[in-house]
Formats: C-alpha cells, structure tokens, sequence
C-alpha cells in the first residue's frame, strides 16, 4: 500500500507492504538506517525516533499508520558536519562505544528535555506536582527505554545533563 | 622497509615516551563519534544495493533428533517467499573464536532447541519472517539430556592439577572455608544483532557482516560454503558490538551467501533478536567449589577451585572458569579441576571475558568469606596474598599492581568508612560496601598494519582489525599520530575489511596493545624512511614536521609519493618466560531494599592497571561497560532454561535482564599509570575485559555487608535475599 | 506477522462496522498488538486503526474523570488532574514500561494487553492461552512471572499491566460500545475473567466491542501509593505491586481499596480484604491478618514462591506508609 510519510520536513512516498514497521519503511525503504533495530519488540530502544513531537519505538508502528504525521529521525537533529548540541555532547562525554544504540539513545534524550521541559513527573520524582528538577536519577529513570550493553549509562548521562545545562544557559 | 617484531626481548626502549606529539594516552574523542551519533556510520544490515531479498532462519523446536521433513511447498511462491533453503553447509553451531575452519554443519541434525534449521528466503522482510514462523517442519526425535546435574560429567585430563596437598591444609588450617557458588548462563546480547549481506560476483563472494575477527571469519565462512578464501571478501567497518558472540562466523552469513549464489542475487539475513540467544554463543552456567584456607595471621596455605561447566556433545570449548586461579593467589597447596556436562543446550562460546568474568568474580566472593573467617580486612588480605611470583609456575610477573590498585582505590572510594555487615539503615535500604580485585590473563595476538604516508604529510593506517566500539579507531589513530608526529585530524584508520593487512581481531581484550603495536612498528619503519630522507641518523616529528639538527621540514612534501611500510608483531619468549596479566580493584556500595530485597548499586569505582593507556576516554569506557556487565551478572542477568527440553525461555530484551541506565550508578573509574614492557613493544596491556572480572562479586559483597546475606548463586535477585531477610 | 487488510476508521460508528468478523482486530498504540503479530502468537486478517477516533481527551465525569481510550499512558500520567487527585494512576503509569512505550501505548489498549508468559510468547510451545486445548506448558515450567493466586489447571500467566492495577484500586469503570452503538459501563473489577477451562477469554468484552473510555470515581481515599517490585530498577514487568487508596477517618482507616499487580491472571483484588481493614486502627496486627487473607489461597509453582512472602511484605509495608501518610 501507498503511504506518503514526512520525514525530517521532506515527504517520501512510501509503496510497501502493510505489515511494514515504521522501522523497516526508514531502513530498507527509506534509506534513512541511522534507526536502528536492536529487538524489533520495544525492549531496546534503538529505533527511537521522534514522532509529532514525541519519542517513540518505530518498531512497533506500522509505517501506514504515519502518513500526515512529522517524523524526525536521527538523521533530521544534525549531520557528523554539523551535529546537534546533544549529538555534539554524546561524542564530547564518549556517551557510546559501538554506536549502535546511539542514535535511538540521542533521538530519545532530545525528546526527553522536552517531557521535563513540560513538567512531566517520572518513576523516580518525590513530588508528582512539583517542577522538575533534572538531577542525575531523573535522567537515567527517564533514558531507562534505551539499552545500551557499551553500557556508556554514566557518559550518557553526562552527556544529557550537558546539553541540558547549554540550553538552559541560552 | 617492513617492521617486524617478535616478543622476544622487554622492550625496555619506551619510544613513546620520548616522541613529541604527545597525543598518546589523552582522552581524544572518537575519530568514529561524529558518524555513530550523526547515524551515520554503517553497520553490517544496512548496505544499499539493488535486488536485496531477505533471509529468515528457521529454529529447531525439538531438543534432538532429525529434520525430517520440510514442507517448503507450504510457503514457497506465496506473499513473495522465493526459496526455503535447506543447506547441509549451513551451520549449527557458530564457530568458536579462532576456529579457522567451519564449525559443525549440517543443520537437519539437531542438537538443540532454536537451531537453526532452514531459511526462508523473500522478496520482503515481512514476507520472510512469516514464511519462516508458518513453515512446516516435521522430525524424528531422539533422546536427549538437558540438566547439567543430572548427567556425568567429562573430567579432562588436562584441566585438572594440583600441587601439594591441598586436603591436609585445609585440616591443618587456622581459619578455612569449604563453599559453592553457581553462576547461571549469560548472552552477549550486543546491541546489533548478527547480520550478514551476501552478494556474489561470478566466483567471489563479498559480505558485509558483523565480526570481531576478520581473518578467523573469512577462512571459517569459506570453509563452510567449500570455496577458497582468496575468493571471500568480509567487510566490517562498524561492529554494532560483540562481547564475545561474533568471534567466529555465525549462522546467517553462511545462510547469506549459500543463499544468495542459489539465487543469483543479493540476499540479507539478519537474526530476531530471539534467535540471537536461542542460537548465538552463551557463557556456560558455572558450579564452583572453593577450598581456601590461611594461617592465623591470614596467609594462604590452600587454594581449591574446582569446577562444572556445561557444553554441547563435541565442542573442544569449555568455560576456562580457572584460567587467572593458578597465579591469583599465594599458597602452596592448590587443586584445580574442570568437569564438562554435555548437554543439548543452546552452544557454550565466549561471552565477554570467558573464564574470568565468572571465576574470579565467585573467587572473590570465596575471599571475602576468608577474610571475614580470618577477621582481617579484605582488602588487607589480599595484600596480604599477593604472590611474589605465580605461585603455581613459578615465573615471575611482568609487573603486578593490584597492591596499588586495591590501595589507592580504597582510598579514593572511603573504603575507612565500611561498618559491620548490617549496620548501617536509611529508611527502607540496608547499605553496604564490599569490594574485589580485578584479575584478567594479558595476551599478545600476532598482528599486522599498514602505515602510508601520502606525498600530502596525511597518514592512512590500514588492517582488518575491528572497532567493536573498543575503540580501536581512536587509539590506532593516536598510536599513529605520535609516533609519527602528525596531529590526528591528518590521520585516518580504515578497518575491518578482509583485504587489509590482517589484525588479531577483537577478543580476548589483545586487540588494543597488538594492532596498537603493529601500527607502531608500522610506523617506526616509515619514520626510519623519514630520517633517511633527512640524511639524519634520529628525528624529531612533530605537528607534520621533520626536526632534525637545525632542520625543519615540512611531512608534506617530503616525498614524492606515498611512503609504505607494514608492521607485523608476534608473541616471542616475554609471553612465554613471564606471567602477565592486567589488575585493578573494584568498591561498590549497594542499597538492599529491606521490605523487598531489591538491590541498587549506589556507588561504584574501578581502579585498573593495563600497562600503557592508549587512549584514557575509551578505556575508562571500556571499564565502565566491564563494570556494568558486572552490575547485571550480580543483579539481573540469568539465562532461564526450560528443565524439560533446555530452551532458553527468556530469549528477548524484556525478560534477558540487561542492567538499564537506572541500574547504573555514575561510575568512576581510575587508570593508574604503567608501562609493561614484557607485554608488548608499546608497553600496553588488555583492558577490554578487565571490568568485568571480578566485578559482580563487589557488588555481592557489598549484598552481604548490606544485610549479612550471602548469596551464592547468581544472580542475586531479590527472592533470594528475601528468604534470609527478617520480616 | 501474518497478512492483514487495513484499514483506518475515522470515528467510532466506522470502527465498529469495520471491528466485525472473527478475524479483525482493533489497533490503537499497538505496542503489544504488533509485539504479538510478529511472533505469530496472534495472527489477525485485518487490523482496523482506531487512531484517528475523538476518544483522546481526558474531562469531567460529574465528580470523576473521564479518561478517552485513545489516551496515551504518558498523558495521562501527566495530566494534572490525575497527578493531584489520583497521585497512584500517575505513579502506576510512571512505573510500567519506558517513555517512547507510554507515548504510544493507550488507555484502552493497556488495559487489554497480554501476558508476558514466556510459553504464550513461543508459538512453538503448547499454551491454552494461545492455542486452547494445547496444554499449559508454564506448569511444570520456569515460572518466575507466573501466578500464585486465581490461576487454573489452564493457566497460571499473570496480567502485565501497572495501570490497571491502579484503576481497579480507584474503582474504575470500562466504557464500551458495542456494535449496535449502545454503550454500556462496566466496572473494572467484573471486566476481566478468570481463566478456568476457557483462558483465552480474558475480559468480558463481546465481539467487535470497542472501549471508548474509563470512568474513574471520585477518590475515595487520599493516601494513594503504587508499589512495584521488580527485577530492574526500571523497565521491567512487575514481580508484585500494589495499589493503595487509603482513607483515613480520624486514627481508624475509613476507606481501603487494594489492587494487586504481578500476582494473578488480571488485575487482582479481595473486597474482603478491603473490608477487613475498613473501620479498624491501623496496626501490625490487621495489616498481618490482611495478608493471611489476601494469601489464603496462594499456591506457588517452584519459580514463584517467593511471591507469597513477597506480596505478603509489600502489603504491609503499603499499608504502614498510606496509614502513616507516607502516601504518593
């Protein structure tokens, strides 16, 4: 079936099977394989990417399901020439090892300063209704979505908090 | 003009430490990062290429027996399924790191449950894993056994030995203790799954796959599909991770290329992330039984560390659980045994660190049962057992740094501030520290690497070496850069393809320190053609510059063309005459929830030694992520088998517990400053695995600190703190 | 992931016409649905998007809330009514699964999903869940996730969610629709069934019926806790929780609703035990005889015992911090 998809502000149509994943439509129709498949069940989170604003696994989305909607992928936040701050951060705090988690890790952090930005509590906050502090717990409840066997946790979230820092600076 | 080096002598010149680039050691970014975070970089399934169908392996869902039927009809030429192909070269079993040959084939004889069985080859991915889940498969069983415990175990000669008499020391002892621990299974789980592309041109075969060990893998693929490796290209660039499961070829490259010639087009197989534990190498359970016994003062008289592991009928591979036990310890009584349970359970292989990931980690569990039997400190005693010399072999070590690793970082962690197991409380959480030492064997591969420099002063380093995310990039590219005084930008390393100088691979933490002196060499032959060309006997090289006498000249320009040379390093007599290995300390504090038994890791640091470090940035990243493996092998990791038909049952990411980001403390990690020069020419060790060797066992040390419960079979989940907590 | 037909419905009238038949099925977050589809554990002919339906907003209910079903978890864990006034919702949402999974999954769909039984999840495995008839192959199995309480010869697999834990503890409601457009109410409590012979009925929801919303009461009690025991510090399914909504009326507890998460093959709850407690003063002593209640019929099966002592603490323990007021 036909679906036109949005993607990084580009339209692509998409002519594919229906059972086609957001995922696969990006990787082996797209082109677009800065997603990654880690489980293709939503227990790793490499294939984050951002969806309408929000962080989401694209391997359990149909890619049908998508057209109308602004998909951003890891490949929209910024290029190795000009990356973005949080990409910047995760190179500057080794915030990976072999790589293939990363872009998930990166799609998932930048959508992630926008939950806290909008006051959204976690697992781990002591006060549902407070404002939200993003201290080092919080981070790493918030990034626990994403897998990383590098196990680069402590650079990634120096990495997060970095970046969070320079945005609040500006 | 080729630089050729075997280990015969220490190198005791230390080169490095003279060069004047001084870009070795400093915590460089990746060369690699901007790629990798960009999405970039391109790992083993994501090659573009026209007319690419998709492979899905099919599993094994008996135990054992015989395929004896495949009704291909059922699913061929329907929803685009091309081909069900069933090969007796495709593979049962992945090859073992360094086989060199194929390992057993013949996948219609079935010696677990999830082997892989057949391919379904499609137009699309989608069309592909369904053929493959809906095709009907019939088999005639056979017996089979699955419980390690229940069968009798293989007792190879030699694997066991002993020296003195251990029994008698252990009557004759002040303090000893006699305790099993139990290690379950565990699986790599790299975060790429193993994927493979297979395109063939007339008579060469060109894959694009995901390995640690290029030049193993193209002689074990070729032996596998019966052709000549001069006709198999393997390229890896980006190895989405390893940890041990891509050392040898997997299944889907054979499936790929047997596939894609039948075919005549380009075929991608890429393993579900089930079939990654149900068919890729587990690190065998362990059944350790420690017998230690000391002095009233707290010297060791007797170590006993006897083992039972598991395998598949046939495999030469078995956990080398005791491999760091004849030189961990002092004492002059010491028994070490090694039994094999064959079993139809999914293949036993290297798992990060195979051998001391789970011997010294339960060996440091032992230790502190020592210690607090001989009431002495447990970082005092192991001071107090450090062995002058491998107390088994007799040969002196290369250099030994676990008396500073254990001091220092007892100091940096406040270890001072420990109290009594169970007294410390805040809220609901019991906390308690425990500690480790880090003990891992050091091991120089053969290894080559070319070094061009261009007429335009770059440098190009070249070998089949992988980046796993080891950080070989970086480090080849600094080694490189200082020993020919040329700033990094102006170097670039290529990787992981076949037709390149061939590397040791990535395995066994050697990767660092032999491609790293092979580059060296490399580079030591082009900087001789440098001082040539100068007309000087010695050269200083800095920022792209010759510096000779009052000369200055510019690398750029020099020659006329590119300058070459290959740098090969061998093992030779150091590794042979001394005992080497890499040491460190780990201190953990933990919270032991005391409603539920829940356990967090509050805390946790990493002193380690490892000779020269290369690159501080990657290294204290490749501690982290040793230590972290720890975290989840105290914690949450545990393959769970079927006790009916041996299969993995938690065979994906939401029950096979990964340590998440919360599991994680920010740990801190110290790299102490060494030079080995028995070790290699640069005088750097291994590190990629030193994290882990040990590490779990601080942590469940710190368990027992916590809350005075021992737990002795890992993990330690919290039902098993619970049954020993008061209500 | 077997073949489908797809289509997308564009409100709920269009949705339940497309519902109809045997083969199809509803897909709203999908995250557990397309899970399934992929292993072949569950195998529909057509797949009706619900996505595009109006049931994404949350508004008054008289005194209660109206949650829609297409509401995402991760909304409403952050809506601000239910973080002030239903503070264990919130905290049983925050719980389960990770961020990009609460941005898809939804209220309706959380409240349907499967259980994580390893033998459900192998098609290659006989399971009467899956495959009635096949045989239970849990039983006598690795069992770490399995129940210990409402469990049958059939079937012992547990329900997964946080959620609806929490939403049995608050007296929900499920508001369904059913292909004749009528709508009718069903509190959360008389939704889902218990296995016996027939485990792949999980819910009294008729064919083709589609959840519109849940109806959540109310709070009859401020001292509302989720606790959740699990394997991992985050991302893991429950071992055991339990919802609290806690009353107090002076030193004796007014109102005590309890739900039981990880337990049991849906969201488990003992109105007796609810009633044990209501009226007394809190005390070790009732919040012991509250778990001998609650545990009376518990039965482990090797890999799960140790969920009888386990929930038997965190119920204490629940019970301690809400009476106390240590509550969310």
């Amino acid at each position: 079936m036909r679906t036109e998809l949005t993607i990084n502000g580009a339209t692509h149509a998409l002519e594919a099977d229906a059972r086609t994943t957001l995922l696969d439509a990006l990787r082996d129709h797209l082109g677009l394989t800065g997603s990654k498949k880690g489980c293709d069940h939503g227990q790793c989170g490499a294939c984050t990417v951002i969806v309408n604003g929000r962080r989401i696994n694209a391997c359990l989305t149909l890619a049908c399901m998508h057209d109308g909607d602004e998909i951003v992928t890891i490949e929209g936040l910024g290029t190795a020439e000009a990356p973005s701050e949080m990409q910047r951060a995760f190179v500057a705090h080794d915030g990976y090892q072999c790589g293939y988690c990363t872009p998930g890790q990166i799609c998932s952090a930048t959508a992630m300063l926008d939950e806290v930005a909008q006051g959204w509590p976690s697992h781990v906050s002591d006060d549902l209704t407070g404002e939200m502090d993003l201290s080092d717990a919080e981070i790493s409840e918030r990034m626990s979505g994403n897998l990383c066997r590098c196990a680069a946790y402590p650079n990634i979230v120096d990495a997060i908090r970095a970046t969070a820092r320079k945005e609040a600076a500006e | 003009m080729n630089k050729h080096l075997k280990m015969d002598r220490p190198a005791t010149e230390r080169f490095l430490d003279e060069t004047a680039q001084n870009v070795l050691g400093t915590p460089m970014d990746r060369p690699d990062g901007p790629a990798k975070a960009a999405g970039q970089a391109t790992y083993a399934h994501e090659w573009q290429i026209e007319g690419l169908c998709h492979g899905v392996l099919v599993r094994a869902t008996i135990p054992a027996g015989r395929v004896a039927r495949i009704d291909a009809d059922a699913v061929t030429g329907r929803d685009g399924v091309l081909r069900v192909i069933s090969d007796p070269r495709m593979l049962r079993v992945p090859a073992q790191g360094g086989a060199n040959e194929a390992p057993d084939q013949g996948p219609d004889e079935v010696a677990y449950l999830g082997q892989p069985i057949a391919l379904v080859v499609a137009e699309t991915f989608e069309a592909a894993r369904d053929g493959a889940l809906a095709l009907p498969v019939e088999y005639d069983p056979a017996d089979f056994t699955v419980d390690p415990d229940a069968v009798e175990p293989e007792v190879p000669k030699k694997k066991q030995a002993s020296q003195g008499d251990l029994e008698a020391a252990m009557r004759e002892a002040a303090h000893s203790v006699d305790v099993t621990y139990t290690t379950p299974g565990h699986n790599s789980a790299a975060m790429e799954p193993h994927a493979a592309i297979a395109v063939w041109n007339g008579d060469d075969l060109l894959l694009r796959g995901s390995y640690q060990m290029l030049k193993y893998n193209r002689n074990e693929l070729a032996d596998a599909v019966g052709i000549d490796p001069a006709h198999v290209r393997i390229l890896s660039p980006y190895v989405g991770g390893g940890f041990g499961s891509k050392l040898g070829i997997t299944h889907e490259a054979v499936a790929a290329a047997l596939a894609s010639k039948e075919l005549g087009r380009p075929v991608s197989v890429t393993l579900s992330r089930q079939q990654v534990f149900e068919t890729t190498m587990r690190r065998s359970e362990t059944r350790q039984r420690f017998r230690l016994a000391c002095d009233a003062e707290g010297r060791m008289t007797a170590v006993g560390h006897e083992v039972l592991v598991s395998q598949l009928p046939g495999q030469q591979f078995s956990e080398p659980v005791t491999q760091a036990t004849p030189f961990a310890y002092a004492g002059p009584n010491r028994v070490i045994g090694h039994r094999i349970a064959r079993v139809n359970r999914t293949c036993a292989g290297s798992v990060r660190a195979p051998g001391e990931a789970v011997g010294i980690t339960a060996m440091e569990n032992a230790m502190d049962e020592l210690a607090e039997a001989a009431g002495i400190d447990p970082v005092q005693f192991r001071i107090l057992n450090i062995p002058e010399k491998d107390p088994t072999s007799g040969k002196p070590f290369s250099s030994h740094t676990l008396e500073r690793a254990l001091r220092e970082g007892a100091e940096r962690f406040g270890w001072s501030e420990r109290r009594a197991p169970g007294q410390r409380r805040e809220g609901d959480w019991l906390i308690g520290m425990g500690m480790a030492s880090a003990i891992r064997v050091n091991i120089l591969a053969e290894a080559k690497a070319r070094v061009t420099l261009e007429p335009d002063g770059r440098v190009l380093v070249e070998t089949d070496m992988t980046d796993i995310g080891t950080g070989t990039y970086s480090i080849l590219t600094q080694v490189a850069s200082e020993t020919l005084g040329v700033s990094t930008d102006r170097v670039r390393v290529r990787l992981g393809d076949t037709d390149l100088p061939p590397g040791p691979g990535s395995g066994g933490s050697w990767g660092a320190a032999s491609s790293g002196s092979a580059v060296y060499l490399a580079a030591r032959a082009v900087r001789d053609r440098i001082a040539e060309a100068m007309g000087a006997d010695e050269v200083t090289l800095k920022d792209g510059h010759a510096i000779a006498g009052n000369r200055r000249v510019d690398l750029a320009g020099l020659f006329d063309g590119p300058v070459t040379a290959e740098g090969h390093v061998e093992p030779g007599k150091t590794m042979k005459e001394t005992r080497q290995s890499s040491f460190g300390a780990y201190f953990c504090e933990v919270a032991v929830n005391a409603v539920t038994g829940e356990t967090r890791v509050r805390r946790m640091h990493g002193t380690f030694a490892a000779g020269r470090i290369l690159n501080a940035k990657t290294a204290s990243s490749q501690c982290l992520g040793g230590m972290t493996f720890g975290i989840g092998m105290a914690l949450t990791e545990e393959l769970l088998h079927d006790p009916r038909d041996g299969h993995i049952v938690n065979r994906d990411l939401a029950e096979y517990h990964l340590p998440v980001n919360a599991d994680v403390p920010q740990i801190d990690v110290v790299l102490l400053e060494e030079r080995d020069d028995y070790a290699s020419p640069i005088q750097a060790k291994g590190i990629g695995e030193l994290g882990i060797c040990g590490a779990a066992g601080a942590v469940t040390n710190a368990i027992y600190n916590a809350c005075g419960v021992r737990v002795r079979d890992y993990p330690a989940t919290l039902d098993k703190v619970l049954a020993v907590l008061p209500d | 992931m077997k073949r489908f037909d797809y289509a997308r419905a564009a409100d709920v009238a269009e949705a339940l016409r497309e519902g109809q038949g045997d083969g199809a099925a509803f897909i709203a977050g999908g995250t557990n649905l397309l899970d399934l589809m992929k292993l072949r554990v569950l195998t529909p002919d057509r797949l009706v998007d619900i996505n595009r339906l109006a049931l994404g907003g949350i508004e008054r209910d008289g005194d209660g809330l109206r949650i829609g079903a297409l509401v995402t978890n991760s909304d409403l864990a952050a809506d601000e009514t239910v973080r002030r006034d239903y503070p264990v919702l919130s905290r049983a949402l925050l719980a389960g699964a990770s961020g990009q999974l609460r941005n898809k999954a939804t209220t309706g769909g959380n409240l349907l999903q499967r259980t994580r039984c390893y033998y459900f999840y192998d098609i290659a495995m006989p399971c009467n869940k899956r495959d009635p008839g096949s045989g239970c192959q849990a039983r006598g199995g690795v069992t770490r996730l399995h129940a210990i309480l409402g469990g049958s010869d059939k079937c012992i697999a547990t329900h997964p969610s946080d959620m609806a834990v929490a939403m049995l503890a608050l007296k929900a409601e499920v508001e369904v629709e059913g292909t004749d457009g009528a709508r009718r109410r069903v509190p959360l409590d008389d939704f889902y069934v218990p296995p016996g012979d027939t485990p792949q009925v999980e819910t009294v929801l008729g064919a083709g019926e589609l959840i519109t919303a849940v109806i959540l009461p109310l709070p009859a009690g401020d001292r509302q806790i989720y606790a959740k025991v699990r394997d991992r510090a985050s991302y893991a399914f429950a071992l055991v929780s339990c919802a609290a909504v806690i009353g107090m009326d002076g030193d004796r507890i007014g109102h005590a609703a309890l739900a039981f998460g990880g337990i049991a093959p849906r969201p488990w709850r003992n109105a007796e035990v609810d009633g044990l407690l209501t009226g007394q003063a809190p005390s070790d002593d009732l919040f012991r005889r509250a778990a001998d209640l609650l545990l009376a019929d518990a039965k482990g099966h090797g890999g799960n015992d140790f969920k009888i002592p386990l929930a038997r603490r965190v119920l204490i323990d629940t019970l301690r911090k809400a009476t106390r007021g240590d509550a969310a």
